[in-house]
């Protein structure tokens, strides 16, 4: 069993799509901001039988948590404060996301035009489908 | 201002009244030949096409506006990298209301968010083409006297044909439709367009493959053509464009009022012997299509009517 140190400040991103830690890191912008990050791939879980999780320390005022349901809507997000969890949520979905999911419709304006936002609005909160707003192909998180 | 990117952008009722003034107008197209006096159509068509650019075109004309603009994208400065949203900006200082048709998907919604004249979709890639739809709605309506209590079958290449999820989505706002979905395998509708738009409104269908045995049950047939330039790979297109050909045997099934429409052009999957049998209406078809393009320049000018 691996084991990676708890946090004192700082959120855990649990129940990651297994494979999916990396993007999430990605689309965090966590390359760039200077945090404590550990990323845990392929854990396992018996709610999906296997999961990716990010355990990141520090404060963290600079994170645009608001896109996780739009990148992946099964994350759950763990709020660690001295030590304990004081807040467990389900990740939102936010009915309308700019530039964090890309569209990969080659048929579809923003294949041409590169100045163009990539926008996207949540079409079924059940199932967490967004839509391309110009040519409303359905992002594929695969 | 309101612009017309996807066919419901025109709520049902907006929807009745466009096509109750188009049938005024085919009652009398006289009447109206003046309205749009001094008013300028800018075609925008980034992409080959005849008979709609000419049907909006004719429209205008028969309005009393004008015309100007572009038919194909090497003819107009997107061939130097200029972008829609800046095109649009400036067609906006030249004309009173523009139609654009474009390869790329969304490309009209582009414009029309940076638009300051009304926009029309006048077909994007296989996304849109509501004109064609209000077309389609205006056939039916006039030769068949109601959009509700119908069963719509629809043939040919249901994946990639824009006209087909148009009237779809437009045909599923109104009761007792019921859908006959006749396809390969290869090109049946979007799963999206089946859950979200069919299944979610609780529309009776069926997906079949044969014609034939469909065909009995039919209130409308909307054929269409399998388009070539919607494939990537030419074997494909080869291997399926033959599937369906409507014929005069073929009718003999239908019933002696179901309506054969078709968004043309079309290449082979109507024979031309089919052409005289009067349940064949898609030339009927585009000339509705000129009467609904010229009650919607009216509506979104919001010129006074007669």
């Amino acid at each position: 069993m691996l084991n990676i140190g708890g946090i004192n400040q700082g959120i855990v991103i649990d129940h990651i799509k297994a494979g999916g830690a990396m993007k999430i890191y990605s689309y965090l912008n966590l390359e760039n901001l200077d945090y404590t990050v550990a990323i845990i791939k392929n854990a396992k879980s018996n709610k999906m039988g296997k999961k990716d999780i990010i355990k990141i320390e520090g404060n963290l005022d600079n994170l645009d948590l608001d896109i996780l349901g739009a990148l992946d809507h099964q994350i759950t997000i763990n709020i660690i404060d001295n030590g304990v969890i004081v807040e467990k949520k389900n990740s939102s979905l936010p009915s309308k996301v700019t530039n964090v999911l890309k569209c990969k419709n080659p048929r579809c304006i923003t294949s041409i035009e590169q100045g163009l936002p990539h926008i996207f609005k949540l079409t079924d909160r059940e199932k967490g489908v967004y839509r391309c707003m110009y040519c409303e192909q359905a992002f594929d998180r695969k | 201002m309101k612009h017309i990117i996807s066919p419901t952008d025109l709520s049902v009722s907006e929807l009745n009244e466009l096509l109750a003034l188009s049938e005024e107008i085919i009652q009398d197209p006289k009447k109206y030949s003046e309205i749009c006096h001094g008013k300028k159509l800018a075609t925008l068509f980034y992409e080959p096409s005849t008979r709609t650019r000419l049907s909006f075109e004719a429209a205008m004309l028969n309005l009393g506006g004008s015309v100007l603009g572009f038919s194909s994208a090497d003819s107009s400065s997107a061939a130097k990298g200029e972008s829609v949203a800046d095109t649009i900006r400036v067609i906006s200082s030249y004309a009173d209301i523009c139609a654009i048709r474009h390869p790329k998907e969304g490309a009209p919604y582009v414009a029309s968010t940076f638009s300051s004249i009304p926009v029309i979709n006048a077909g994007d890639g296989g996304h849109n083409h509501p004109t064609q739809t209000f077309t389609d709605l205006l056939t039916i309506k006039n030769l068949k006297g109601r959009l509700d209590n119908l069963t719509v079958g629809f043939c040919g290449d249901l994946k990639f044909g824009r006209t087909v999820h148009s009237l779809i989505n437009a045909l599923a706002r109104y009761t007792g439709i019921k859908f006959v979905l006749i396809s390969p395998d290869e090109l049946k509708i979007p799963t999206y367009l089946r859950e979200e738009t069919i299944e979610a409104n609780n529309i009776p269908y069926e997906e079949v493959k044969n014609l034939e045995k469909a065909l009995p049950d039919l209130d409308i047939l909307y054929m269409t053509r399998v388009q070539k330039e919607r494939f990537f790979n030419e074997e494909d297109y080869i291997r399926l464009k033959d599937t369906y050909i409507l014929d005069a045997d073929k009718m003999t099934y239908a019933k002696e009022d179901m309506l054969v429409l078709h968004p043309l052009p079309r290449v082979n999957e109507i024979s031309v012997e089919v052409d005289n049998d009067p349940r064949a209406v898609y030339f009927k078809q585009a000339q509705f299509g000129v009467y609904v393009r010229m009650a919607l320049i009216m509506k979104l000018l919001e010129v006074n009517e007669c």
